[in-house]
């Protein structure tokens, strides 16, 4: 077979990307038709910047969701004649093409583009979503309650960002220290904060209801509890308290302490602007009536300074993703955590970069898909401040 | 004001301290200490052999006592052999064991051997660091100036076609990673099979095969416009998005303030207004945020020094580490941490002398 031109392979992509398509169309076509109903949301769909950042989001969301769809051979599977070839080439038995080439395994670039975007897809969102409740859980008492308390927080905060980042990496993401069980240890502390927040959370909010109340946070120590242990404890380490008949969730150890140390470096910074949101919330007047009412201080902090500073701290929650796919990319980009083998982005710059002054295009095509997520975020988190200033 | 520095001053020696025990903690963990023992022992050394090497060697004993021979507070260990050699921490091989002093460690100046370059950490951090200081050097002349530009530019019109433009620009390249404009950058200017070079080394305007190149290892002994460019580029290309933005918003605000208007209500031309009385108030933040971005260089600077081989402090600290290199890697940490501490200290005493409204309260 002939190799593919410029022109075929681009309509090849596209064609291939067909589910994604269908799938945005109809976002869009859905959230456009009933975005006056639809609050902050639906007004992202008034400015320009932000639709271009969410249609580029949500493609990547959705090319992580249709995954075995798009991709045209296996990620692992290596022909060897396909080494470095350029993008178009057809492989030896004429049956496809390698769209985008191959890479220095003979392996197909373009499959591992798109099996790639699931693993930052995976894990970015949600490490964000602890850290912002790790950050929230201990940024509300600090601001609200202040002295001592405060400056203790405060102080831990600012040593862990006062370690530059890649150090801090390559000091905990090293096999030595996953043998010392020191992730786990770790993840015990972190992953606690987001059980405490919601029981936290529930408890202040149907505190009247103690009934009501009781099943509630009852569920929730239950559920959260079983998947917290779940979570820390895997077999044949250094912990190991549940039983393997109640241990559902497995994590591999490695993606534990990419998915720990990411929170890790994130936490202190939303800390920071918690902390700093209620000190400016608490000197409202419609805390000092939640205070003259009787209310708890939880309550307030959570039911009265919380909702009002959703703004910033959505903004904010969009550009953390951002970074939180750079450090991804950075721990791949080291070879720290991940195993090689692994198609996510990082991992495969770092592979295609030895080779790159012969051979560019096996790590610049993740090099452009990393960029153009973290560039849809920006964009929706600017489309998202401009909407959420106009209130 | 005195005694805000003195306390700052205290509070950065006290996190210093806490950092580098992390440090030292994580890096003289166990599965370290047995590696380094097979690494400077023998392979083959058994699970008792490795336990007495690390005894012998002074791994052993409590943290919190090593880690004081290690800062210097603590005597170092002395220990003679059943032969009657007397090794310890202080003591040079081959040299008089009575003559060797008491105390060594980061404050007497001694920062230990570095078993990967087999030499000594001092010697080795300064090498690298001189290659590094001159790398921030360029980065910084190009990057400050250019983004301080390019911000006051798009602040001082706020929603023109030039401000959409130049925020458009500063968005997409503080959405770029080093890692990602490095390989963009080298795929453009310096491969020989695509991007630009190819074509202007047939149209005969470059005379080798490539517009720059791709590695910076020759950039140690002899800086190039050739080799010094990519690296540069790629790690100014980052902060010159943040800054750029951090300008504009600046600038933004105060071209909105009354009395800017006031100037221009008494027939101050627009150009007179943006220099003489805009810009120094709208340059206190970017300020304080060029001082905030050393800690995020270093971090560039790790990534372009492995990405482009050029063997600074990058390069030495992912060395240090990918060969368990203690010593190293422990000199490593201590610099950046300083360097982070140093930066916030002078982005904190720096905002308050810029800031009239708190340099007088």
């Amino acid at each position: 077979m002939e190799p593919l031109s410029w022109g075929a392979i681009l309509a090849a992509i596209l064609k291939q990307f067909l589910p994604v398509w269908i799938a945005l169309a109809v976002t869009f076509a859905l959230s456009i038709a009933y975005k006056r109903k639809l609050g902050l949301y639906g007004r992202l769909f008034d400015s320009t910047v932000g639709m271009i950042g969410f249609a580029l989001v949500m493609f990547w969301v959705f090319t992580a969701l249709f995954t075995q769809m798009i991709v045209t051979h296996d990620t692992l599977s290596q022909i060897s004649q396909m080494k470095n070839k350029l993008p178009g080439t057809p492989i030896p038995d004429g049956s496809a093409w390698y769209l985008l080439g191959g890479d220095n395994l003979g392996r197909d670039v373009f499959s591992r583009m798109v099996d790639g975007s699931g693993v930052v897809i995976k894990i970015a969102p949600l490490a964000t979503v602890f850290a912002f409740m790790v950050g929230i859980t201990l940024g509300l008492p600090a601001g609200y309650y202040g002295g001592r308390l405060d400056m203790a927080l405060s102080f831990l905060a600012n040593l862990v960002l006062a370690f530059p980042v890649i150090l801090l990496f390559y000091l905990l993401v090293t096999p030595e220290i996953v043998q010392t069980g020191l992730p786990q240890y770790m993840a015990m502390v972190l992953f606690l904060l987001p059980i405490l927040f919601l029981v936290l959370l529930l408890n202040s909010r149907f505190y009247v209801k103690p009934n009501f109340r009781n099943v509630v946070v009852a569920l929730v120590l239950v559920f959260g509890g079983l998947a917290y242990l779940g979570l820390i404890s895997e077999a044949e380490t250094k912990i190991n308290i549940l039983p393997q008949a109640l241990d559902l969730i497995h994590v591999p150890a490695n993606i534990l302490i990419v998915f720990v140390s990411v929170v890790f470096v994130n936490a202190p910074t939303v800390f920071r602007i918690v902390r700093g949101l209620v000190l400016d919330i608490k000197t409202r007047d419609y805390i000092s009536a939640a205070q003259t009412r009787g209310e708890r201080p939880w309550y307030i902090m959570l039911w009265e300074i919380l909702p009002n500073a959703r703004g910033p701290l959505i903004v904010d929650f969009c550009l953390r993703i951002g970074y939180t796919t750079i450090l991804l990319g950075t721990l791949g980009f080291f070879g720290l955590g991940l195993s090689p083998e692994s198609p996510d982005w990082g991992s495969t710059i770092n592979a295609g970069r030895k080779l790159l002054v012969i051979a560019p295009h096996p790590a610049f095509v993740p090099a452009l898909a990393l960029m153009s997520l973290v560039l849809g975020l920006n964009l929706l988190a600017d489309g998202l401040r401009e909407e959420s200033l106009k209130d | 004001m005195l005694k805000f520095i003195a306390r700052r001053f205290g509070l950065m020696a006290l996190t210093a301290l806490v950092l580098t025990f992390i440090v030292f903690t994580l890096t003289n963990l166990a599965p370290n200490l047995e590696k380094l023992a097979r690494a400077e022992g023998s392979v083959r050394m058994d699970d008792a052999a490795i336990v007495s090497w690390i005894e012998e060697n002074g791994h052993g004993g409590s943290l919190i006592g090593r880690y004081s021979q290690w800062l210097g507070v603590l005597p170092g260990w002395v220990r003679t052999d059943e032969k009657g050699v007397t090794r310890g921490r202080c003591i040079t091989e081959g040299s008089d064991p009575a003559l060797a002093p008491a105390y060594c460690g980061i404050l007497q100046g001694d920062w230990g051997t570095s078993t990967f370059a087999k030499a000594p950490v001092s010697q080795v951090l300064g090498r690298s660091l001189a290659s590094t200081g001159w790398l921030m050097l360029v980065v910084m002349l190009v990057m400050v100036p250019v983004s301080l530009f390019l911000g006051v530019a798009a602040g001082m019109r706020e929603g023109s076609r030039l401000d959409r433009s130049i925020s458009t620009f500063a968005i997409a390249t503080s959405a770029t990673p080093e890692y990602i404009s490095g390989v963009i950058l080298i795929a453009l200017f310096a491969s020989a099979g695509s991007g630009l070079s190819p074509l202007l080394a047939s149209w005969g305007w470059i005379e080798g095969k490539t517009l720059f190149m791709g590695t910076s290892t020759s950039a140690v002994d002899n800086i190039t416009f050739w080799n010094f460019t990519l690296p540069v580029m790629t790690i100014a290309l980052y902060g010159i998005g943040y800054i750029t933005r951090m300008t504009r918003a600046s600038m933004a605000e105060v071209m909105t303030a009354q009395y800017i208007r006031t100037a221009r209500l008494k027939g101050v031309s627009f150009g007179s207004i943006v220099v003489k009385h805009a810009l120094r108030n709208a340059l206190i933040a970017p300020f304080t945020v060029i001082m905030l971005q050393f800690p995020w260089l270093l971090n560039g600077v790790v990534i372009v020094e492995s990405l482009f081989n050029y063997k600074g402090f990058g390069w030495t600290l992912v060395q240090a580490a990918g060969n368990n290199d203690i010593q190293l890697l422990l000199g490593c940490s201590v610099v950046a941490v300083l360097v982070v501490l140093v930066t916030q200290l002078i982005s904190d005493i720096g905002y308050v002398f810029l800031n009239p409204r708190i340099r007088i309260s």
